[in-house]
């Protein structure tokens, strides 16, 4: 494939968000879904919930068909769920689930995330597995080819499990995919996912002894996007550390030392789909902590692809404020100025119609929120 | 025939709280329930065919395994276990594992 500076989908820009623009977004929380409805970026009401009183680990809304998704763990397991109105009933699609010679058992369903096919979307789960459906979500196939990666049995989970929470597409080259697995790092596939092969060159892992570093493979991934605008270009949170990959994801630049950062471990993280050198993250804490550093919350945005980062804090809680914002609970709506949406383990979900520039409190006293995604 | 009992959300999803199911081991009468009804499939057993980590399954008045024998008018209840409070139970302790924070990573 070429690796051109070419646009590769239509330029989210080209749809102008006017300021009083009503929004809708979708937080999943350890209590159920909630559908919130408000001005953008500003104040919002909940719509209607769904899925009271369980655990809602992702809800998002395919924009091609305008169906809802969301993957929801109760006792009897995970599952994924459609509907064209979230606030109305939820069809429960078929899978995803091990074939039953697999020898294994779908334990979380991390991601759902579009495809390139019309009807076509993936799902990341755990214990890490790639899924599709062909058919708008009502039923879901593993990926055979990731599922008997010879090196999976030395594969080793991260502290949520061993999680496929990341996946790439390349909308020009449908044959082109990269997904991002908690700690078995980046995989690359240029068949559609019949092959697989590492792409961590660059990465380095602290948190192993020096000298086992150089052939780790034990890599904790927390978070991977591809900027829509430049298919080369991908960002990822890594456990500590904050990279760029300028090869679709075969090697990584680091780019959160010694550039502005109070830390590079973090969970969240958005690329700004109008301009691929642009990115935000939430850092966090490292370690055992993983709460905003020094009780304030900041997002970090670098328009320079990483060289340097600057806080935006204008709106956010500046003092005593110490929160955790999971890996899925930061989105973008696509739109510019770019809204962004990020939401608490203590329940606040903030939200900014300026690209970050000045914050609102969107909605507080939700249960604690696992994620976030616009869905208009 | 045994009775099976279902308690939320599964009776919805059965249409019914009691049924009449055909087996002679607690195994086959979920079996030929997931058949019966498969809207039921991958709610009581994982895909490896074992019971739901946070699934009950009694006999009668005692918790019972898969291979446990089932007599005529035996009555089997199929129920979410009951795991809240400590982080050690159930549940809550994958809750605790999943939320990102704890034990350091990988």
């Amino acid at each position: 494939m070429s690796m051109t500076d070419v646009l590769t989908e239509p330029r989210p820009s080209d749809v102008e968000a006017s300021p009083d623009e009503q929004a809708e977004v979708l937080v999943g929380t350890k209590k159920g879904l909630f559908v919130l409805r408000g001005g953008r970026g500003g104040p919002m009401s909940v719509a209607g919930r769904a899925f009271e009183g369980i655990l809602v680990e992702f809800a998002m809304r395919d924009p091609r068909s305008g169906r809802y998704f969301a993957s929801v763990t109760h006792h009897f397991g995970p599952k994924i769920y459609f509907t064209d109105d979230p606030l109305g009933e939820w069809t429960q699609s078929e899978g995803p689930a091990f074939p039953e010679d697999a020898g294994d058992s779908v334990e979380r369903i991390w991601v759902i995330r579009k495809g390139v096919e019309d009807g076509m979307l993936w799902a990341g789960v755990a214990p890490a597995a790639l899924f599709r459906s062909e058919d708008d979500g009502r039923s879901w196939q593993l990926n055979e080819g990731l599922w008997n990666e010879p090196s999976r049995k030395d594969w080793q989970p991260g502290a949520g499990g061993m999680c496929m929470h990341s996946i790439c597409i390349w909308p020009d080259d449908p044959d082109r995919l990269a997904v991002g697995i908690s700690a078995a790092g980046v995989w690359l596939s240029e068949d559609r996912g019949k092959s697989w092969r590492r792409g961590n060159t660059g990465i380095v892992a602290r948190y192993l002894p020096e000298e086992a570093r150089a052939s780790a493979v034990d890599l904790c991934v927390h978070n991977m996007h591809r900027a829509p605008l430049q298919p080369e270009t991908l960002y990822m949170q890594f456990h500590d550390g904050v990279y760029r990959s300028d090869d679709a994801g075969e090697t990584w630049n680091d780019i959160g030392s010694d550039s502005g950062l109070p830390s590079d471990f973090g969970f969240p993280m958005v690329i700004d789909p109008n301009d691929p050198d642009a990115a935000y993250v939430i850092p966090l804490v490292g370690a055992g902590d993983r709460i905003t550093p020094e009780g304030r919350v900041r997002v970090f945005e670098t328009r320079d692809r990483g060289a340097s980062w600057t806080a935006r804090t204008e709106g956010l809680p500046q003092g005593d404020a110490y929160l955790t914002i999971l890996r899925q609970a930061f989105a973008h709506d696509g739109r510019s100025p770019l809204g962004l949406y990020f939401g608490a383990e203590s329940g606040e979900v903030f939200g900014s119609a300026d690209g970050g520039a000045t914050w609102s409190t969107v909605i507080e006293h939700l249960a604690p929120v696992t994620s976030v995604r616009c869905s208009s | 025939v045994a009775v099976v009992k279902l308690r939320s959300p599964l009776r919805e999803l059965a249409g019914s709280q009691e049924l009449s199911v055909e087996g002679t081991t607690v195994e086959e009468v979920i079996r030929r329930l997931e058949a019966g009804y498969p809207q039921l499939s991958g709610w009581v057993l994982d895909e490896e065919g074992r019971i739901r980590e946070h699934v009950g399954v009694f006999l009668n008045d005692e918790r019972a395994g898969l291979e446990e024998a089932v007599g005529d008018r035996d009555r089997i209840h199929i129920l979410p276990a009951i795991s809240g409070g400590a982080a050690s139970c159930g549940a809550n302790a994958q809750e605790a594992a999943r939320i990102e924070g704890g034990a350091p990573c990988p």
